[in-house]
């Protein structure tokens, strides 16, 4: 079923008696080519690149619980093209550009507002950091623009430009960058890869990987085994314990991030706003309500709930950025666990054993990610090799330390990022 | 969450910073993979976790502490310096 606005219309005078589920619900089948580890938005985007790029569509998407359940509909549904480091660049340009075509392409409204990102930055040197990040943006061929105090009051002149210790200076801002509809981004990728021929296998846990003699013979699964000739995995926080079914140990801490939403207010914040000395990101969905978040709660979890302090810390870096948010409420909160590599950098890569892909390691940047992340593990599921914008994800980096990408130059270590 | 320190008794967890998984480290001359497997890999499980936390903000100790990382619910609690974590010289 193709959606358009006619469709709409036409539904709308005759009942709304003609729409159909956007996929299917099939049982799995004994055998596929490929079997994907994860239903969210970077197994979805996987499947739907293998069968559109590569012509596979013998192809399973298992997920042990609903599809776009997990972290997909757990994030504050930032889309950003704004690294520095080779690596993280052309990759994350990559992802953008593929966001950029996405709603066409998949037939599918994911309320993709390419309202701009605007990095505060409150000293010189945080001045200069955001000139050399600029630079190495427009490099990579993406767009990034250096605001000062005035150019950026004009867009957003409710910020506190005078608070005594974060005096904000100006901001570096990405036009193409935005927001958008997270759970739409799981179910447009789940329909256009359903419709493609890939079955959306739901409430099927992956209990076990078959490896024999170096080489991935299938799975098991609560819903029975399943043979496959590769199995790739995309289980985000749960990635530590999926790798364990094939005896790997990763380098990975999952841990738990969380994220607020306000109740719905007028129109005030345009733009996604990073706050640099609370690490606060904010911006407004379409129904009012303000979305943001700020730094991991800094110990591995799995509760998919925070602790009070960084709530506390949350609002405070709100408030110090918008006074006015004082008088706003909390509606609700979250949290989401996050797969923490050692330098905040993802993995996309061939695990040890013939057969077996990763996908791990998104830390706090999945979302933002998922068409590329999707685009690229595919290409290295068909072809073996890996896509020109993902050379880098190496799995190796950690145990060589050569490649490393630390994006924030803390330190490469778990409990730094 | 508040974590019982031997020695200063229960303090709000924002007194602690926080190092990650207890992991034993290698003693000296030890093979690059050992050396890996301490820096990088983690167990990383759902469930009780042998963990280091500083009492940064308190009396400065390392502190051995299993805790459910699913419940957050803490079980022990012992010196780091009397857990025996430390390599072969």
């Amino acid at each position: 079923m193709r959606f358009s606005g006619w469709r709409v219309l036409k539904e709308g005078v005759t009942g709304n008696t003609g729409w159909r589920p956007q996929w299917r619900n099939p049982a799995p089948k004994a055998e596929y080519d490929v079997v994907i580890i994860g239903g969210g938005g970077h197994g979805l985007a996987t499947a739907y690149y293998l069968a559109r790029e590569h012509g596979i569509t013998n192809v399973a998407v298992l997920e042990k619980g609903y599809l776009g359940g997990g972290n997909v509909g757990r994030n504050t549904t930032i889309v950003r093209a704004n690294y520095y480091l080779p690596g993280n660049s052309e990759f994350y340009s990559h992802s953008l550009k593929l966001w950029e075509g996405l709603e066409q392409e998949l037939n599918y409204n994911a309320m993709m507002s390419q309202r701009g990102i605007i990095n505060l930055f409150h000293n010189d040197a945080q001045r200069d950091a955001a000139v050399r990040r600029g630079n190495a943006i427009i490099n990579q061929g993406d767009d990034a623009e250096l605001l000062g105090r005035d150019a950026l009051r004009r867009l957003a002149p409710y910020l506190n430009f005078d608070n005594n210790r974060f005096p904000i200076m100006g901001g570096l801002m990405q036009r193409r960058a935005g927001t958008a509809r997270h759970d739409a981004v799981a179910w447009g990728y789940a329909r256009a890869a359903d419709m493609r021929g890939v079955d959306l296998i739901q409430n099927c846990e992956v209990t076990g990987i078959d490896v024999a003699g170096g080489k991935v013979m299938g799975v098991q699964t609560t819903r029975g085994p399943i043979r496959a000739k590769k199995v790739a995995l995309a289980a985000a926080g749960r990635s530590g314990q999926v790798a364990a079914l094939a005896g790997l140990t990763l380098p990975i801490e999952s841990h738990v991030l969380q994220a607020f939403v306000s109740e719905g207010l007028k129109p005030i914040v345009d733009h996604v706003i990073t706050f640099a000395e609370g690490h606060l990101y904010i911006s407004q969905s379409d129904k009012g309500g303000l979305v943001f978040g700020s730094y991991l709660d800094f110990y591995a979890s799995y509760a998919a709930r925070g602790n009070l302090p960084m709530a506390e810390h949350t609002m405070e870096a709100c408030v110090a950025m918008m006074p006015a948010l004082g008088k706003a409420r909390l509606l609700r909160s979250w949290g989401g666990i996050m797969d923490m590599t050692p330098d905040g950098s993802p993995i996309i890569d061939h695990a040890p054993i013939d057969g077996l892909y990763l996908n791990c390691g998104w830390c706090y940047g999945g979302f933002k990610a998922t068409p590329g992340s999707g685009s690229v593990y595919a290409h290295l599921i068909a072809t073996d090799r890996p896509h020109g914008a993902a050379t880098r994800f190496r799995l190796d980096r950690f145990r060589s330390g050569r490649g490393l990408m630390d994006e924030e130059g803390t330190g490469a270590q778990h409990n730094l990022h | 969450m508040r974590l019982t320190c031997p020695l200063c008794g229960a303090r709000d967890h924002r007194e602690f910073s926080y190092k990650g998984a207890a992991v034993q480290r290698p003693g000296e001359g030890a093979d690059l993979e050992a050396w890996h497997a301490y820096v990088n890999l983690r167990e990383n499980p759902a469930g009780p976790l042998q963990e280091l936390w500083f009492h940064q903000m308190g009396c400065g100790a390392w502190l051995k502490i299993t805790r459910d990382t699913v419940t957050h619910e803490i079980s022990n609690v012992v010196l780091a310096s009397e857990a025996g974590l430390g390599g072969a010289a």
